[in-house]
């Protein structure tokens, strides 16, 4: 079967394009290491490609706000972006990627093309790397975490991370169109607090998509966890087998290729 | 720092006296001394003209202590009162000797590049750096940190052909942050030196997107006015790009950021004491996306193989990476076609600023024509300074001018040899630590306590966490490990194939420190035998293998100029020798970072405790076999591996009872250690143990405590089956001895057969149980229970200290047992 290109977007700044490119590969796609130069020159067209990615990383340093100028320039292509989107096809904005699908106002999807919601700074008012503990919606149509167990545990690293939303209604909203896909939880998988709740995001929000489900912008890194040995207890227990993570990039080379 | 606005296109220094000389140093911040001053004088005369400006302050920067070591690499005349050494040349005579005896074939770059460099695999080898950046931490700590890291990055990259970043490590040296003494008003309070090194190191290493893996922090108030800090960055490289060969007719190209006033002098700086009229000014203001960019492009081109030579522009600007590229052959450089940053810089400022995020390139013209469109696509600036020419000379002119016109072996080998005195004198041995009679159970009970809570024991989960450590997926072994991830790791372990994309390929990399400026106090001998011995002990703890460790020496000192302390120096660099040689492990780069002293308004001289941490690498064949420190499991038999003395000179414990520096330093016994440490690691390496830990700061008590609350199981020791030295007679000295090379060891109930034939003939122990119930429980060599303590309690000692310290707070219920 014919391996899906995945483009891995990368500008000054983009920090986890190569690991992300590792899980791309891993799960059977070819991952396309691609500069938004290239797109913005119209050497590498974004509807020539079967997934498009934007992985972690300070784009541009996160100077004026995290993501904000990378989410400019992709909004010179938003044209090309949203027929990508309506044509089904799989886009994934991890961490800063999400900040940035944020701030394009991809996410959450409305009818304009207004932002309505943000990233603040964490509560700690600290940058946090730690693994979290999340709870799957299980009736998300997000493409990218079927079949997955409804626990599931991913590592964070960043410093401007809480979910925050314009008004009450985009929450009613995005509660309502099953677009929140993940939240921090305990080990009781209830929602609680600092430190299960790293940021203090809004619902603690972990990661959110479109109603359809094949875009979703998610805070904690996938691509972290490809191996049960990135897992900072893999020493101690057998439950995985393999890496959780592995599992979303390959429902993205699976949706792609049926 | 002086600052002038007048800067006269020469000097006058040919008929000048040697006063006036020692004076226009001081006056420009050269920190050149008399007879270096009368070189230069010396050499222009014989030229028949007065130099310029920009001249004196090549020669001056190309001859500071920060770039040429002159200390270290001159000749010394040392005394320890009963016989004498005369060392032609410091370095090479102790850390290089050992390095060049012990021949290792896996070496392939070693003390003559930006990093050292060890074969990885038949395709790729590491390159390991540690630099410090102590001066501009001291009156910046953000700004001094975070250069600190970005200029060990450059390092890396301008390594060979330049070797890609894949994680860092970093050290620090400070005074306590709750520390409540007087102050001078022009010292930076330690809590803000504490959280802004943290936040420099953050805010660079996490832009970067390079992992900051492992590290360490010793706490002592003597690091108040300089505290210290050590930035480390591993890189992966091509073996075919280990070696440089710049050719005469390449073109110098300056790729990276624009040039500007910026860190003007930080190699003269770096090079002397700090008072109150010392200036941030001297620190650069680093851009860690900039540097992002460079690294991207250079990669790229190197492996497009567009380039013959490349390093980095630190200390001394263009000056030294032209200056150092071209020893071999020569330079011509036209200032006029740098990028600047302002237009009004003068020519000997464009040659000299140590504005950051720059690299220098040696480039075939036939190649520069894809390194410019490679750079433009990725919005990187370049641009073509000059050329490489066989001359001889280092000739720099702006606009047709000339600004600069020296001969390569004068600034290379003009520097004048001094002869320095050095003197030691072993401190009074005073073994009168004797316990108080029979073991007073209250009183270690309360002991471990506090020792757990130490600020050199207690957690660093508040700093790890500001780290990105997981960045590029190859963390394998993290800093905090056990059942709730916070528990204290002794190597971290990292998958360079994370960067390959080689992802079935499972070797991988730990590194370890050691240092303990205690031990110094009494010896630095024993400070360097034992901090080589933590190293390595670190690293066999994860099971990597020690046939193939490589060292790093980083020494920090005082004023060398004092014969104590440069007599100090030399016993550290011969205990550096003595141990390399006898654990058969090289050391392949090192740096010093003298005059750490700090001169206050009374005109008293503050010296920092002399310094040495010496870092570790090593492979780890297969990291699915790796462990780690927490107890695993109930019931299982609990080993100690090695030898205890009464050691308790230097020791958290003796400073507990109030005389840190009575009783003996622990000795190390490197050629049966090395047996036995090399016995373990091949154990862990066949999966024959389920978690290890060695004993430092703290000895047993604290490595039980650590074991048992991070992994949630409690422990049973009994200290009469420990075995040590006729001389032991306390279960004190059982408890709280740092005796080196020592392991506790949990080994799998159905693994304990071969365990112990894997580790026939070696120092071990069976000294208790690990229990389900989450006590440590310590029986005294006289069969009774001497305490029981309960791992939260000891938990949350450990685990509260820093953070109350720095954010008032406890961290809430996420670690709880």
């Amino acid at each position: 079967m014919k391996r899906p290109v995945a483009i891995i977007l990368r500008c000054a700044g983009t920090n986890c394009d190569l690991e992300t490119a590792n899980a791309f590969a891993m799960a059977g796609a070819k991952p396309e290491l691609t500069h938004i130069n290239a797109i913005k020159s119209g050497a590498v067209k974004i509807l020539d490609a079967d997934i498009f990615v934007i992985p972690g990383g300070f784009s541009y340093g996160d100077d004026v706000a995290a993501g904000r100028i990378l989410a400019n320039e992709l909004k010179l292509m938003l044209r090309d972006l949203k027929t990508f989107i309506r044509s089904g096809r799989p886009v994934l904005g991890i961490c800063n990627g999400f900040q940035v699908l944020v701030k394009t106002g991809l996410l959450p999807q409305t009818k304009t093309e207004a932002q309505h919601a943000s990233f603040a700074a964490n509560d700690s008012n600290r940058f946090e790397a730690r693994w979290t503990r999340l709870r799957i919606n299980t009736h998300s149509n997000c493409l990218f975490t079927k079949n997955l167990p409804e626990m599931i545990e991913l590592p964070v690293a960043h410093a401007e991370g809480k979910f925050v939303v314009r008004t009450p209604k985009v929450l009613e909203d995005l509660k309502r169109t099953n677009s929140i896909v993940l939240r921090y939880v305990n080990e009781a998988g209830e929602p609680a607090g600092y430190p299960h709740n790293p940021n203090g995001s809004v619902y603690n929000i972990a990661a959110v998509s479109n109603p359809e489900g094949n875009v979703l912008g998610i805070m904690p890194h996938p691509e972290r966890f490809i191996m049960r040995y990135h897992h900072p207890n893999w020493t101690r227990q057998t439950f995985h087998k393999e890496g959780i993570g592995l599992e979303m990039f390959r429902n993205a080379v699976t949706h792609v290729q049926n | 720092m002086p600052t002038e606005t007048l800067t006269p296109p020469s000097l006058t220094i040919k008929n000048a006296a040697a006063k006036e000389l020692v004076e226009m140093s001081r006056l420009h911040g050269w920190s050149l001394s008399a007879d270096e001053m009368a070189a230069i004088q010396a050499h222009f005369k014989k030229a028949g003209r007065e130099p310029t400006r920009a001249e004196v302050e090549t020669i001056a920067q190309t001859w500071s202590e920060h770039c040429k070591h002159k200390t270290f690499t001159s000749a010394v005349r040392f005394s320890d009162g009963k016989k004498q050494i005369r060392f032609k040349n410091l370095l090479k005579e102790t850390v290089f000797a050992a390095t060049e005896k012990l021949k290792k074939p896996w070496c392939l770059s070693v003390f003559r590049d930006n990093a050292g460099v060890v074969a990885f695999d038949d395709e790729w080898a590491a390159a390991f750096k540690v630099e410090t950046h102590n001066h501009p931490c001291a009156i910046e700590p953000y700004g001094g940190a975070a250069t600190g890291v970005g200029g060990v990055i450059r390092d890396v990259l301008g390594v060979g052909l330049g070797a890609k970043p894949i994680f860092g490590t970093d050290v620090f040296c400070l005074c306590p942050p709750d520390y409540a003494g007087p102050l001078p008003d022009d010292v930076n309070h330690p809590r803000r030196t504490f959280s802004g090194v943290v936040e420099g190191v953050r805010d660079y290493g996490n832009r970067m997107g390079i992992p900051t893996v492992g590290g360490a922090i010793w706490f002592d108030p003597e690091f108040r006015f300089n505290p210290l800090v050590f930035c480390g960055t591993v890189g992966l490289m091509p073996r075919w790009a280990v070696e440089k060969s710049v050719s005469p007719g390449d073109l110098i190209v300056a790729m990276g950021g624009a040039t500007g006033r910026d860190g003007l002098h930080g190699a003269t700086f770096s090079s002397a004491a700090l008072d109150d009229s010392s200036s941030p000014a001297a620190v650069q203001i680093g851009h860690a996306i900039a540097e992002k960019r460079v690294l991207d492009v250079l990669l790229q081109a190197r492996d497009a193989r567009l380039y013959r030579g490349v390093t980095d522009c630190g200390a001394g600007g263009f000056s030294s990476a032209v200056g150092e590229l071209a020893a071999d052959c020569g330079a011509r450089v036209a200032l006029e076609n740098a990028k600047l940053k302002a237009s009004d810089l003068e020519p000997w400022e464009i040659w000299l600023s140590e504005s950051q995020e720059r690299m220098v390139l040696a480039v075939p013209p036939k190649s520069l024509k894809a390194l410019e469109a490679l750079a433009a696509a990725e919005d990187v600036e370049l641009c073509v300074l000059g050329q490489f020419t066989a001359t001889g000379r280092l000739q720099v002119t702006f606009k047709g001018a000339p600004v600069v016109d020296l001969d390569m072996g004068f600034l290379h080998d003009g520097l004048p040899k001094k002869e320095r005195t050095a003197v030691w004198q072993a401190r009074p041995q005073n073994g009168s630590r004797k316990a108080s009679g029979p073991s007073d159970a209250a009183k270690l009970r309360r002991a471990l306590g506090d020792l757990i809570g130490h600020w050199n024991v207690c957690s660093r989960e508040w700093v790890i966490r500001q780290y990105d450590h997981e960045v590029q997926g190859g963390s394998i072994i993290k800093a905090l490990q056990g059942t709730h991830a916070d528990g204290p790791g002794d190597a971290a372990v990292v998958w360079p194939h994370a960067a390959t994309g080689r992802t079935d390929d499972y070797r991988a990399l730990a590194v370890g420190h050691g240092l303990n400026p205690n031990y110094g106090r009494i010896d630095p001998y024993a400070m360097a035998m034992n901090a080589a011995d933590e190293a390595l002990r670190n690293l066999v703890c994860v099971g990597a293998d020690i046939t193939r460790a490589a060292f790093l020496d980083n020494f920090c000192w005082g004023n060398p100029e004092d014969p104590k302390v440069l007599g100090a120096l030399v016993r550290a660099a011969l205990g550096c020798r003595d141990a390399a040689l006898a654990f058969h492990v090289p050391f392949i780069s090192g740096k010093d970072s003298l005059y750490n002293e700090y001169l206050d308004s009374k005109g008293e001289r503050h010296n920092i405790p002399g310094t040495l941490l010496i870092s570790a690498i090593a492979p780890v064949h297969d990291f699915r076999r790796a462990v780690t420190m927490d107890f695993k499991a109930p019931n299982d038999p609990l080993y100690l591996l090695g030898w205890t003395s009464d050691e308790l000179g230097g020791s958290l414990y003796a400073e507990w009872c109030g005389r840190p520096l009575d009783g003996r330093v622990p000795e190390v016994e490197a050629g049966s250690a090395l047996e036995h440490m090399r016995a373990l690691s091949a154990a862990i390496a066949r999966s024959l143990v389920a978690s290890c830990h060695d004993l430092s700061e703290g000895g047993l008590a604290v490595a039980a405590a650590e074991m048992a609350f991070s992994g949630s199981f409690g422990a049973c020791l009994d200290l009469d089956e420990v075995n040590r030295s006729k001389e032991v007679d306390s279960d004190e000295v059982v408890l709280f001895s740092e005796s080196p090379s020592r392991f506790l060891i949990e080994v799998p109930e159905d693994k304990e057969r071969d365990f112990l034939k894997a580790m026939k003939g070696q120092p071990l122990k069976r000294i208790g149980s690990t229990l389900a119930n989450p006590v440590l429980r310590v029986v005294s060599m006289d069969g009774t229970t001497l305490f029981e303590e309960g791992l939260d309690a000891l938990k949350s000692r450990w685990r509260d200290r820093m953070p109350e310290a720095m954010t008032g707070a406890r961290p809430s219920d996420g670690g709880k047992l």
